[in-house]
């Protein structure tokens, strides 16, 4: 026990400390946990860790990034993508693979050993390039749009990868590693959870597939397949209307941890790839109202787990070795790493990737990825590699992990500067309006909704009742489902470049939270609040709403109006009257808004006492009718001239 | 017969002397439309079709309100600048109103001798009624000389209301009749209880 939690300790501790001080430096989230990997080794050495395990534990983490990639990518943009896709992804697997192997060929090895490094070193790390992507916001990019095209063919690519492999095997290293098969940390067998998958077919642990004829197997796969999109298409609602129930955040997070860990589990035992899955999941989900709900939910595991993940890589790199073969190591890493960087830059000359976002493509492609570690133990436990081979092998994707910030600094401080003369009109273009985001879509939200929309406006709704979305699902409009005081959903439905925020969600509480957390963290969203009452209204203004509408107070000013009308009064004078009501009392509400202090307990706050006594006074004697300053100001304007008047004016003129 | 609409105009109708009484004696004659634009449009939401209807139902268009500096009450501007659309009341095609007559039912406190070179009012009443005038002409519409009770405020001790409000009442009967001279009104500057041109009855 106190072990497990002093491992976590570390972890978590290394983290803490690193990551804070490489942004700050500007290397980025992942370097850091590189160094913080590195700098812990001889810790976890001492403690006898087992990195490699914890790594294939920590891989999950991709599984989820995936699974939000796909959250991100509604299947039209897929389709939309496919030459892409299949051009850039297919060339650049394709090219790179040959060229390695070639050169492997030129090294000395076999063609078989020699395809199987091209195979393991053609992928990218997709955790590394979409986590920077998304930290320095260049998935929109051209560059960044191209090299998420070849990350997410790599991601599919590997699936039929791990099918040809076995049959490289070579028969002598077969015989040598069946001796220790079941105890190397290599085996495929032992990693059941595996995040790559792929030793499903293949050795111990839970399978549907083992054992059963190629058809049937085809068939399972291709059944397992479409109960992910089925279930995610039916089953998603469902589920959440029953959780809701519940009505406890902690719910939703199992919730959607059980759907993504429940799929990645499903593609094992089918021997699919976890990734893909749990990729395909979320790109049916795209289009589903609990997209935001599941983002938010899923995010901090990813991130976490992403973390750990680097922090393992880190860990891992094997120094002996490295300083033994420092030399053959590098240049390796670097010729590798020219290579790759060299077939991306034909690349984006063929599909017109220009400017700066060629660089920015061919340079954070460069480096192997995590699916190589899982190739690679993969290639050992099957014998298409030596292990001799491998180790040397996984230097080099780790070293070129290490050196993929580097990267990206040089692309930063030296590529990018370069072009931003000529690109920087482009960014003029980019003026529309942030999203207006409503939160609670009841009888008020819905109707400033419906008034938004029919002039034209973008709305995000955030309900938590699912009857209400489901409703509005019919109608075409785009909802999202989710409890609205969260900072991470906000976050999720876009409140950095939301430009209103319209808080009609129920409860006094929730929603003054909801007003001050808005106002701290994000300022220049305006915020229209509804109150409930007159307190509230002070507490809405404390905390930094700017339009603050009390529910009820519009329509019952027109009730009052309505019944002057009834009176007899002409209609033109029952809106004066009722213009002067609104008026006075809102005067009388912004100086009392102005009095009240959050931090001082009303009874305590004197000024404000003091108003209110004096208010309560004047709309007593309005009550009881002795109030006449009000009929006054309601009397003035048409009064005309008195005869006096008229008469001194004629006497002016005359003189 | 011709039809009469009559758009009644006064913000602060209990403060009035001589309008109230004026439109309160229009409602009961027969075969005319009255329209109290401050009772249908409290909150000035004007609602252009059914005005453009109403117009294209009637022959003449009065307006009758007090002169609140040198002009009508705001709603009368408002309702000229929504309703008298271009493509509905002027421009290409703006034709709905052509032929149909425009008039003025005007109180002014000041008296008649103020209104002229020489008063203090400096201009005669119909130099600060040309914006009317040129709307009803840029309209193709007939401008027939305005209706006006001049010291308005001393009427009701100099027993000058009810004159008056018999007079329009007759200018409103001989409208609807198509007994009222419009041509001759042209010569005319302003019309007052007295100086009716009425066309003797067929």
């Amino acid at each position: 026990m106190s072990d497990i939690l002093l491992i976590t300790f570390v972890f978590l501790a290394a983290g803490v400390l690193s990551v804070p001080i490489a942004s700050k430096l500007g290397l980025g989230s992942v370097l850091g946990y590189l160094i913080a990997g590195i700098i812990i080794s001889p810790i976890l050495a001492v403690f006898g860790v087992d990195v490699v395990s914890i790594q294939h534990f920590a891989e999950f983490g991709v599984v989820m990034m995936l699974f939000l990639v796909g959250l991100e990518l509604e299947p039209r943009l897929l389709w939309s993508m496919r030459m892409r896709l299949l051009g850039l992804g297919g060339l650049q697997v394709g090219l790179t693979v040959l060229i390695v192997m070639g050169v492997a060929m030129v090294l000395g090895q076999t063609w078989s050993i020699a395809l199987a490094v091209g195979l393991v070193l053609a992928l990218s790390s997709t955790a590394i390039v979409l986590q920077t992507y998304n930290e320095k916001g260049l998935m929109k990019s051209d560059g960044g749009q191209g090299g998420f095209s070849v990350l997410l063919f790599q991601d599919i690519a590997v699936i039929p990868m791990l099918a040809l492999i076995p049959l490289l095997a070579l028969p002598e290293l077969a015989e040598s590693i069946s001796h220790g098969a079941a105890g190397d940390g290599h085996g495929g067998g032992t990693h059941g959870g595996d995040s790559h998958g792929g030793d499903g077919g293949h050795g111990s642990g839970l399978s549907l597939v083992d054992g059963l004829e190629g058809w049937q197997q085809a068939l399972v796969t291709l059944g397992a397949i479409g109960a992910v999109v089925l279930g995610g298409v039916v089953l998603t609602r469902p589920m959440f209307r029953f959780v809701a129930i519940a009505r406890m955040r902690e719910i939703f997070v199992a919730t959607a941890l059980v759907m993504v860990v429940g799929i990645a589990l499903l593609m094992t035992l089918v021997g699919l790839s976890p990734a893909l899955g749990t990729f395909l999941a979320g790109v049916v989900l795209a289009n589903s109202e609990y997209r935001h709900e599941l983002e938010s939910d899923i995010e901090p595991f990813k991130g976490l787990l992403l973390g750990l993940f680097f922090i393992t890589v880190g860990a891992g790199i094997n120094f002996e070795l490295l300083s033994a073969n420092l030399w053959v190591t590098l240049a390796l890493t670097l010729g590798l790493m020219a290579i790759k960087c060299g077939v991306l830059l034909i690349l984006s000359f063929l599909f017109g990737i220009n400017g700066s976002d060629r660089w920015l493509f061919s340079l954070s492609l460069a480096q192997a990825g995590e699916f190589g570690f899982v190739l690679l133990s993969f290639t050992v436990a099957n014998s298409v590699l030596p292990a001799a081979i491998a180790d040397q092998l996984l230097l080099v994707v780790a070293l070129s992990m290490l050196l993929t910030p580097a990267l990206f600094i040089i692309y930063d401080k030296l590529i990018a500067p370069r072009f931003v003369e000529e690109e920087g009109r482009e960014a003029d273009e980019i003026s529309e309006k942030g999203p207006i985001i409503i939160a609670g879509h009841g009888r008020f939200g819905g109707i400033v909704n419906r008034m938004l929309r029919e002039n034209g406006h973008k709305t995000t709704v955030l309900d938590y009742s699912s009857s209400q979305l489901e409703m509005l699902r019919q109608f075409g409009l785009t909802v999202f489902y989710g409890d609205a005081t969260r900072p991470d959903l906000l976050h999720a439905a876009g409140i950095e470049a939301a430009s209103v925020l319209i808080v009609a969600i129920d409860g006094k509480e929730p929603t003054t939270e909801m007003v001050r957390q808005v106002a701290k963290h994000h300022p220049h969203v305006h915020i229209v609040a509804r109150a409930t009452d007159r307190t509230h209204v002070y507490e809405l203004y404390a905390a930094g709403a700017k339009d603050i509408i009390r529910e009820t107070f519009d329509s019952s000013v027109r009730a009052g109006r309505s019944a002057l009308e009834a009176l007899g009064d002409h209609p033109y004078d029952a809106e004066r009257k009722a213009r002067e009501f609104v008026r006075g009392d809102r005067a009388r509400l912004v100086s009392v808004a102005h009095l009240y202090d959050p931090d001082i307990p009303p009874l305590e706050n004197t000024a404000y006492i003091e108003k209110l006594k004096e208010y309560a006074a004047e709309s007593q004697a309005a009550l009881t009718g002795r109030n006449n300053s009000f009929t006054m100001r309601v009397d003035r304007g048409w009064s005309p001239p008195t005869p006096e008047d008229v008469a001194e004016i004629e006497a002016q003129s005359k003189s | 017969m011709a039809n009469l609409l009559i758009y009644y105009a006064h913000p602060g109708a209990h403060k009035s002397h001589v309008n109230k009484v004026m439109a309160r004696m229009a409602r009961t004659i027969d075969g005319i439309s009255i329209v109290d634009l401050y009772q249908e449009y409290p909150r000035f939401d004007i609602d252009v079709d059914r005005e453009q209807a109403r117009l294209l139902e009637h022959d003449v268009i009065l307006f009758q309100s007090p002169l609140f500096w040198y002009s009508t009450p705001s709603i009368i501007k408002e309702w000229i600048d929504l309703v008298l659309e271009h493509g509905f009341a002027y421009g290409s095609h703006g034709d709905k109103l052509s032929g149909k007559t425009m008039m003025m039912a005007l109180s002014a406190a000041g008296p008649e001798e103020a209104y002229s070179s020489g008063g203090y009012q400096h201009f005669p009443l119909r130099t600060f009624l040309t914006p009317f005038e040129q709307t009803a002409r840029l309209c193709n519409m007939r401008f027939a000389a305005p209706y006006v009770l001049y010291s308005s405020l001393r009427a009701p001790g100099q027993n000058l209301v009810e004159p008056h409000v018999a007079g329009y009442c007759a200018l409103i009967e001989a409208i609807r009749d198509d007994r009222f001279d419009f041509e001759a009104t042209t010569e005319m500057d302003v019309l007052q209880a007295e100086t009716l041109p009425m066309s003797k009855g067929e």
